[in-house]
């Protein structure tokens, strides 16, 4: 029986070995692997891309203080990205679903319409959720738009629960029993950090000083975003940094509403400054993208074309 | 000579709920496509599973049908001089490609010409599809559609993968959005192989044989027949449930039931919640024994042959067993607090930006339900009550995780916290009917909560101006008036429309519509007969459905017809008149005869149909006035309305007026459309 980690490195392989850069997870507080800028920025422009990365997602409001067996504030995706996407994308994903152990011939295979939106982020997708035996295991999309910017080489974006995945994979009821390494559990590993974060996320965590943290992200990402059309030199302009800020906001402003500190006629308001800021930096990014490089050893890193 | 045709769209997975309407639009597209090209087109069957869309033609001619046309050319009496062809004769001649010789003379209102019949070869039917299919595909209405190529490049519901196309033994060519027509198709994900060879004969059999059965007709009666057999030994039967069916039937390729299990202790939990878990969230049919009550079992539906190993049995029963533990967590926890403490929670969730939110909208459901319930002569208090906690549980962790719930959870709570029945069964049904398949309220109460509910959405959607366009209804409000009118009607609530409109004259306009949808598309009543009926009056639905009733009735016997005619020239006649009423009839002036005998006749009937009108008996009424046409008829035969004496003239119109005014309290009889 494959542990968790074993599960995780037989998909990071499978992609690997159809054309992937494996990146590690992005270092700060997402809540889902699409926000990492490994898919947010990289979906966006004229480069082909290919990458494959396990990203932990915190939904603070979800966080059941490491009681509930399905629900977790922290669980594990991991995000692929196809862009393009190949002709036979459904088909290289079921393969992954082989080399992690699933008898397809065995099995249930269902893809169910589900059209994916994150109006924060200004994204949306077209797709499916994919039901192994009744339980969806994974979040199959062709985006569309991003970053309120209509994509012309259409990623695939794939993301795996890997915990409910691998709770499937082990016959285990709840995920605090999946064996994460030979003899440890997945508890073991996560508990406290579920209990804890449960705590602060919905008892403790300071509402001033969170609206507070937010205000003061939000300013930097507009003081930076306001420098860009004057600046010089486009390519060392920090869009990265700036789309760092968006993040923090965004994750603050899950942290508010799961304090219940965010009344519904606020939300509206609110998600439009996050998304107001993730929209000019997606811009930023785009133009940073096609603006001509000063001399080549100016070009940013990062950017050379990988894929097929 | 005839071929047939088959044209399968090779996609990714299709929403099966899109699949029927796409289908339905690809038929009549590729008929009009022939009809417009002359070519017959036969019998023609669609097909549909989640990753093709297929049609096929029994027979269609490989080549169009030849066409000849007559074109004119210059008069005769300019194309000859001295018996000579003219420069004329001779241009037309060359122009169509004849010697003069060849061309004919034609008659026509403007004299004789000359003209040159022209023969067109019918074109290959291939050809013609391989120019249209494209565009004929492009062409099928989704309700949402994606690009794969590029922004620029094709749309359609989901990438298309394949394409068969084949008249005959011949692939008709063309390409979408990079993918070639063929004679290769694609099996089952799981069971069959990717590239299949097929021709129009063997298709069927090739795609069986690679694990997709493509008729819909047969992939619904194999999950039928399954569920059936499965049960038929243990006592048990599946809740029959079309539309999960139908889900189903487009949401697999090649489907196959299995029976599971859960623990018995989880029927603690209320039935309707188990029943929305399997039905909503895990797309199962649930089992009930011989009372009808709900088993420990549920029927899932595969996407695949077989479940040798019980894998798949197994998987869905830890899915389900952990949904079942989420719901008793949540029936849990949202009893420790009690629906009316709930209430003030209301303030922080939002009905709409400019209404308000749920503590404003229960606040003016309250004042409305007290409003109606007196008006329907009915006890305020229960109304009011379950109008105070009717929205609590969309603060409910059940409601927020299973939202289908709304309405039923908060009865099922207020039942478990002592609140009376003609409360909790009227929060219970307040969202009833949700479809012209769903009952109304079983309750008075419930059926006027829900009827003030739906009100005010209605009054305050109107008020600022959110009214529904086309096919954009974001707040269902077409939904809620339908509501509004079935539960006047059926639930037998005289109460008046422009009240309960609130005096908005657009709001009585959009009720009306449905009212008039009701009674036609639902009740089967004639549109003219409706409309005969509104123009009388309709105020009150209960008596418009007893004077339908009425008017259907009548209808058939002899009568009927023939006078709705004369009192359709009776309204023609007041009106070019413009005569409005008010005179008496004088009875000294009127002429013996058929106008004294129309006259006495008349004056017999009345205080009778009155009296029936008045019980709302408006079949003996309707009866007593038909029995009037033959005076009628004879009136007209033998009278001159429009007599040279004003006096006269002036009576004769105040008899029609009086006739007219008698009958049109029931319906407008100049409204019914008439065969003579």
């Amino acid at each position: 029986m494959d542990t968790f980690q074993d599960v995780l490195f037989k998909l990071k392989k499978y992609w690997s070995d159809r054309g992937c850069i494996i990146q590690e997870p992005f270092d700060l507080e997402v809540g889902a692997g699409t926000m990492a800028p490994e898919t947010f920025l990289r979906v966006l422009g004229p480069k082909p891309y290919r990458v494959a990365y396990v990203q932990p997602s915190r939904r603070p409001a979800d966080g059941r203080y490491g009681e509930n067996p399905n629900r977790l504030y922290k669980h594990a995706q991991l995000q692929v990205i196809l862009k393009p996407s190949p002709e036979d994308v459904i088909a290289q994903y079921l393969a992954s679903l082989e080399a992690i152990g699933i008898d397809l011939k065995k099995h249930d295979i269902k893809f169910e319409e589900d059209n994916w939106e994150s109006p924060t982020l200004g994204a949306s997708g077209i797709g499916w959720q994919v039901m192994l035996d009744g339980l969806e295991i994974t979040q199959f999309t062709y985006f569309q738009q991003c970053g309120g910017i209509d994509l012309d080489l259409v990623p695939a974006e794939l993301t795996y629960g890997l915990e409910r995945l691998t709770a499937f994979l082990q016959g285990k009821d709840s995920v605090y029993d999946i064996e994460w390494a030979p003899g440890v559990s997945y508890g073991d590993v996560r508990l406290a950090d579920e209990l804890q974060s449960s705590v602060y996320n919905f008892e403790l965590a300071d509402v001033p000083t969170l609206w507070k943290l937010f205000g003061l992200h939000e300013g930097e990402c507009q003081r930076l975003l306001a420098l860009y059309p004057d600046y010089p030199q486009k390519h060392r302009f920090p869009v990265l940094p700036a789309y760092e800020q968006v993040l923090k906001c965004s994750h603050l402003f899950n942290l508010l509403d799961s304090r219940g500190a965010i009344s519904v006629t606020e939300r509206v308001a609110v998600i439009g400054r996050v998304r107001k800021l993730a929209l000019g930096v997606a811009q930023c990014w785009l133009d940073q993208q096609t603006a001509p490089a000063e001399t080549p050893e100016q070009m940013p890193a990062g950017t050379a074309e990988i894929g097929q | 000579m005839s071929v047939p045709f088959l044209l399968e769209i090779g996609t990714e997975e299709i929403p099966d709920w899109m699949i029927e309407p796409a289908l339905a639009a690809l038929e009549s597209s590729f008929v009009q496509l022939l009809a417009t090209d002359r070519v017959p087109a036969g019998t023609i069957k669609t097909d549909a599973t989640p990753r093709r869309l297929v049609l096929r033609a029994a027979e269609i001619p490989e080549r169009q049908p030849d066409s000849e046309e007559l074109v004119s050319g210059p008069p005769v009496s300019a194309a000859f001089k001295d018996g000579q062809p003219t420069g004329a004769a001779l241009g037309f001649a060359r122009k169509m490609s004849v010697e003069v010789s060849a061309l004919e003379r034609i008659e026509t209102p403007r004299g004789e010409y000359l003209a040159c019949r022209k023969l067109t070869a019918g074109r290959a039917t291939r050809d013609i599809l391989s120019e249209a299919l494209p565009q004929l595909i492009l062409g099928i209405p989704w309700p949402k559609t994606m690009y794969w190529e590029g922004k620029n490049g094709a749309r359609f519901i989901r990438p298309i993968r394949w394409l068969v196309a084949l008249l005959g033994g011949d692939v008709v060519p063309f390409s979408i959005a990079g993918v070639a027509s063929g004679n290769v198709s694609s099996g089952h994900r799981q069971l069959g192989a990717a590239q299949i060879p097929v021709t129009v004969e063997d298709y069927d059999r090739q795609l069986y044989e690679n694990g997709v059965i493509v008729e819909a007709r047969i992939r619904r009666t194999k999950i039928g027949a399954e569920i059936d057999g499965m049960l038929a030994d243990k006592c048990l039967k599946a809740r029959e449930d079309h539309a999960l069916t139908e889900t189903l039937t487009y949401i697999t390729e090649q489907p196959t039931a299995i029976l599971g299990s859960f623990d018995p202790e989880y029927l603690s939990l209320p039935a309707e919640v188990l029943v929305t878990v399997m039905r909503h969230h895990q797309k199962y049919f649930s089992v009930e024994d011989d009372g009808g009550a709900l088993a420990p079992h549920f029927i899932a539906v595969m996407n695949t042959n077989a479940d040798p190993d019980g894998l798949v049995r197994r998987g869905n029963e830890r899915v389900l067993r952990a949904r079942f533990n989420d719901a008793r967590f949540f029936w849990q926890v949202d009893q420790q607090k009690s629906l009316a403490d709930r209430v003030a929670g209301l303030a922080h969730v939002t009905f709409q930006a400019k209404l308000g939110s749920y503590l404003d909208k229960t606040r003016r459901v309250q004042k409305l339900a007290r409003k109606v319930a007196r008006m329907a002569k009915a006890d305020p208090g229960p109304v009011e009550r379950a109008a105070l906690l009717a929205k609590c549980d969309l603060t409910t962790d059940m409601v927020k995780e299973l939202t289908e719930l709304q309405g039923v959870m908060g009865g099922l709570y207020a039942r478990a916290q002592g609140e009376p029945d003609e409360v909790w069964r009227a929060i219970y049904d307040q969202y009833k009917p949700e479809s012209m398949e769903d009952a109304i309220p079983a309750t008075v109460s419930g059926r006027l909560l829900s009827l003030a509910d739906k009100l005010d959405t209605l009054q305050g959607c109107f008020r600022i101006g959110l009214v529904p366009t086309g096919s954009k209804d974001p707040f269902a409000l077409r939904r809620a008036a339908q509501g509004v009118v079935r539960i006047l009607v059926e639930g037998k609530l005289g109460l008046p429309l422009s009240k309960l409109a609130n005096g908005d004259a657009a709001l009585v306009e959009f009720l009306l519509d449905r009212v008039r949808y009701y009674f036609k598309d639902v009740r089967g009543f004639r549109y003219d007969e409706v409309n005969a009926v509104l123009a009388a009056g309709a105020e009150d639905l209960t008596d418009v459905e007893s004077r339908l009733v009425a008017i259907q009735a009548v209808r058939p016997t002899g009568d009927f017809e023939p006078l709705a005619a004369s009192f359709k020239r009776i309204k023609n006649i007041l009106r070019q008149a413009g005569y409005t009423g008010g005179a008496a009839i004088d009875p000294a002036i009127l002429e013996a005869g058929p106008e004294a005998d129309l006259h006495a006749a008349f004056e017999r009937l009345r205080s009778r149909v009155g009296r029936f009108r008045k019980k709302k008996n408006y079949e003996p009424a309707l009866e007593a006035i038909a029995s009037l046409r033959p005076q009628v008829d004879l009136f007209f035969d033998k009278v001159l309305v429009n007599a040279p004496d004003p006096a006269v003239r002036s009576n004769r119109l105040s008899l029609l007026h009086e006739l007219f005014s008698e009958s049109s309290a029931i319906a407008d009889f100049s409204e019914i459309v008439t065969t003579q």
